[in-house]
């Protein structure tokens, strides 16, 4: 059997990638749609990036310098849209594209051509939404939560956006389907679920919240579609609605949505940490039940975010302990990602700084949501940069650092090149501080009630606005440098061994770097010692 | 060349993956429906506990003419007029001292204030929500559509009775309506 497989695959026609550029609008290979996915990504990151320069520049001084109130309002709700949709989902799904498969020992996803219709939707969802700032009255610009009645009020932007989130929306559901059944059904012999890496792990939550919470977020988008051009009203007073439902329907999807965004971030660290403390992971198992109560929790708390609305003080009891609870399962991760280094061997290679980085950072995000969660102080913060501080240290401290470590951890097994390790930390200290400078100021900013979302700020906040918008510059400009990085090492540098890294375990690493077009045509066999190390 | 044992693996595995995918779909689907179930839980929710302020319906014993005339209720009144509806529209008294099981009157002033002939539709919220239950009004201009001629000018009463029931700590309940031009709702 085994020598009829490699005749085969000695005969194949497809032994490598189709010559030219429409290889890449065709491509049903896991490995090239991984790859778009991450430079969507990344384009994306620096569009969403250009954008909160821009914020940060008006907001350097107080007065209007820059940017009128509506362009600026039109720069912070696409920002958040395209940050959230564009880049930091996306870049968590070509991870998924090129890992999963190398993970579980499966030679491809399981539904190829849905895999290459995904990606192929973001293009046209982001030229849609990216296209209003050319629209007569603009981007939108209610705030990327979409709060009626107020982004009922754009122009023909609401169109775009709503149609817009419908294509992404798509696209990622279809994305999440095909994780899923390709765990479920093309893992390796021997690959059992309980042997499966943390990544694999995380992401199968991930793309179960995706499927569950994505599609509420399409029906309440529809809902604003239908009440601004269909004469229904869902949200509309006069005609009998409520707009404070908006709120509960959209965060039903929202605060899911917030856990999609981290979960395969807490599934990256989770490999990289074992590697460079050459260690286990310790707690593999609880791991795994802190990722699913955190996806379970994150169904009934949706309401922590509108404790001002004028909710009775039972649900805003149940809300609050709801939401502190989520901080136990977190914790057991923290726990767990201290205790796996706790007496390793240590080293401190770039990935491994950007995984500290990690845990340190998004804890302190972690902390100020707690804070939040508080609802009568909540009262206070809600609506301030108090909330902007955290949920920048939750998403750009937290998934962006995973995403960037995880990028130098795998990008020698993608490209087979090392990457320029002394280039590598200075990107990871100037980013790490300056990323400290541009958000940790803004929680004093919060607590002393500088709100968020406005364009002018009264004169008492800006010597810490000056401070937090030098911080912004020099943390958007260093990531010019991971773009370098990239670039120069998919173009050369040295060759790395299969392993790439000396503690690192799981199937991807018994392959070649760069791994061949297709890989596990054959499925591997696989054993606890590759599994766990 | 492949032998058939494997390609009919392959198949059987294909057919495997599009049904899982299939039941994945159908979840999606369902949840997408979540969505619109929403729309009518959130109603049952808000009346069962007042939320987003809604009256209440009548309670049996709030209209059987028992009066307690230990407690005295202040009820603020407030009226405001959508921007696209060209009104005039306040109450005539700011505020009343009432007592629980006691039917009361009061009425708001309306006025047309543009050339044509316009419908309006009034919107009832009471503050604090848990308060909502225990008011009940037995006579309301929010209950239709009203009709002004251009220029024409009313009196609209409101009757209502604060159920004996009230929750002990509430002092002060606040009705509030807002008037929406009914021919508009986008």
């Amino acid at each position: 059997m085994s020598t009829s497989y490699a005749a085969h695959a000695d005969d194949h026609h497809h032994h490598g990638p189709d010559p030219g550029l429409l290889r890449w609008v065709f491509t049903t290979n896991h490995k090239d749609i991984g790859t778009l996915y991450l430079w969507f990504a990344l384009i994306m990151f620096f569009v969403g990036g250009f954008l909160a320069m821009g914020i940060r520049a008006e907001l350097f001084k107080p007065g209007l310098q820059l940017l009128d109130p509506h362009l600026f309002n039109q720069f912070t709700t696409m920002h958040a849209l395209i940050m959230i949709f564009g880049a930091i989902m996306p870049a968590f799904v070509g991870f998924a594209n090129w890992l999963v498969p190398m993970m579980v020992g499966a030679p491809d996803m399981a539904l190829p051509r849905l895999n290459n219709w995904s990606f192929w939707l973001l293009p046209f969802a982001f030229t849609l939404l990216i296209g209003t700032f050319f629209l007569p009255g603009g981007a939108p610009a209610a705030g990327w939560t979409m709060y009626p009645p107020l982004v009922l009020q754009g122009g023909a932007n609401v169109a775009f956006m709503i149609f817009a989130v419908h294509i992404m929306g798509i696209s990622s559901i279809m994305g999440a389907i095909n994780i899923i059944v390709t765990i479920l059904n093309m893992r390796a012999p021997g690959m059992t679920l309980l042997r499966m890496p943390l990544f694999v792990w995380t992401w199968l939550i991930t793309a179960f919240l995706l499927i569950a919470a994505m599609p509420v977020l399409a029906g309440a988008v529809t809902m604003l579609l239908t009440d601004k051009f269909f004469g229904t009203s869902f949200f509309n007073a006069a005609g009998g609605g409520d707009p404070v439902m908006f709120q509960h329907v959209f965060w039903f999807f929202g605060h899911p949505e917030v856990y999609i965004l981290i979960l395969p971030a807490f599934g990256i660290i989770s490999q990289i940490i074992p590697t460079f403390a050459r260690k286990p992971l310790f707690g593999y198992e609880s791991m795994v039940y802190a990722t699913a109560s955190i996806a379970f929790i994150s169904f009934i708390v949706w309401a922590h975010h509108m404790f001002t609305v004028g909710m009775p003080l039972s649900g805003e009891l149940f809300f609050m302990y709801t939401t502190m609870l989520i901080a136990v399962p977190t914790g057991v991760k923290v726990f767990n990602w201290i205790a796996t280094m706790w007496r390793g061997s240590m080293t401190f290679e770039t990935p491994m700084l950007w995984a500290i980085a990690f845990v340190v950072l998004f804890t302190i995000g972690g902390f100020s949501g707690l804070m939040l969660a508080i609802t009568p102080v909540d009262f206070q913060y809600h609506d301030t940069y108090f909330v902007v501080a955290h949920f920048h240290y939750v998403l750009v401290t937290g998934a962006i650092f995973a995403i960037i470590g995880g990028v130098y951890y795998w990008l020698p097994k993608w490209t087979g090149h090392m990457y320029d390790e002394t280039l590598g930390k200075w990107h990871f200290w100037i980013s790490t501080i300056s990323v400290n400078v541009l958000f940790f100021p803004q929680h004093f900013l919060g607590l002393a009630g500088m709100p968020r979302r406005i364009p002018d700020y009264a004169v008492q906040f800006t010597d810490w606005n000056m401070v937090s918008s030098i911080g912004g510059f020099v943390f958007g400009l260093s990531q010019l440098m991971f773009l370098y990085i990239v670039v120069q090492t998919i173009r050369g540098g040295e060759k790395v061994t299969e392993r790439v890294w000396e503690g690192a375990h799981g199937l991807e690493w018994t392959l070649a770097s760069p791994p061949p077009y297709h890989t596990f045509e054959e499925p591997p066999h696989v054993t606890e010692a590759e599994a766990h190390g | 060349m492949m032998t058939a044992a494997p390609r009919s693996d392959r198949t059987t595995a294909a057919r495997a993956n599009r049904r899982t995918a299939g039941r994945l779909a159908v979840v999606v689907l369902a949840m997408f429906g979540f969505g619109y179930a929403l729309v009518p839980l959130y109603d049952v929710l808000c009346e069962i506990t007042g939320l987003g302020g809604r009256t209440g319906v009548v309670a049996a014993n709030a209209l059987d003419g028992e009066v307690d005339t230990s407690r005295t209720i202040k009820v603020q009144f407030l009226g405001t007029v959508s921007s696209r509806l060209p009104w005039e529209f306040h109450p005539t008294v700011a505020s009343m001292e009432v007592h629980p099981g006691q039917v009361y009157e009061t009425t708001y002033f309306a006025k047309n204030l543009s050339p044509a002939a316009t419908i309006g539709q009034a919107r009832p919220s009471v503050a604090p929500s848990i308060a909502s239950l225990h008011f009940n009004k037995t006579e309301c201009f929010c209950f239709v559509e009203q009709e002004f001629a251009p220029g024409e000018a009313r009196d609209m009463p409101v009757r209502f009775v604060l159920s004996r029931d009230l929750p002990a700590e509430i002092s002060t309940v606040t009705l509030s309506y807002t008037f929406f031009n009914s021919r508009q709702t986008g």
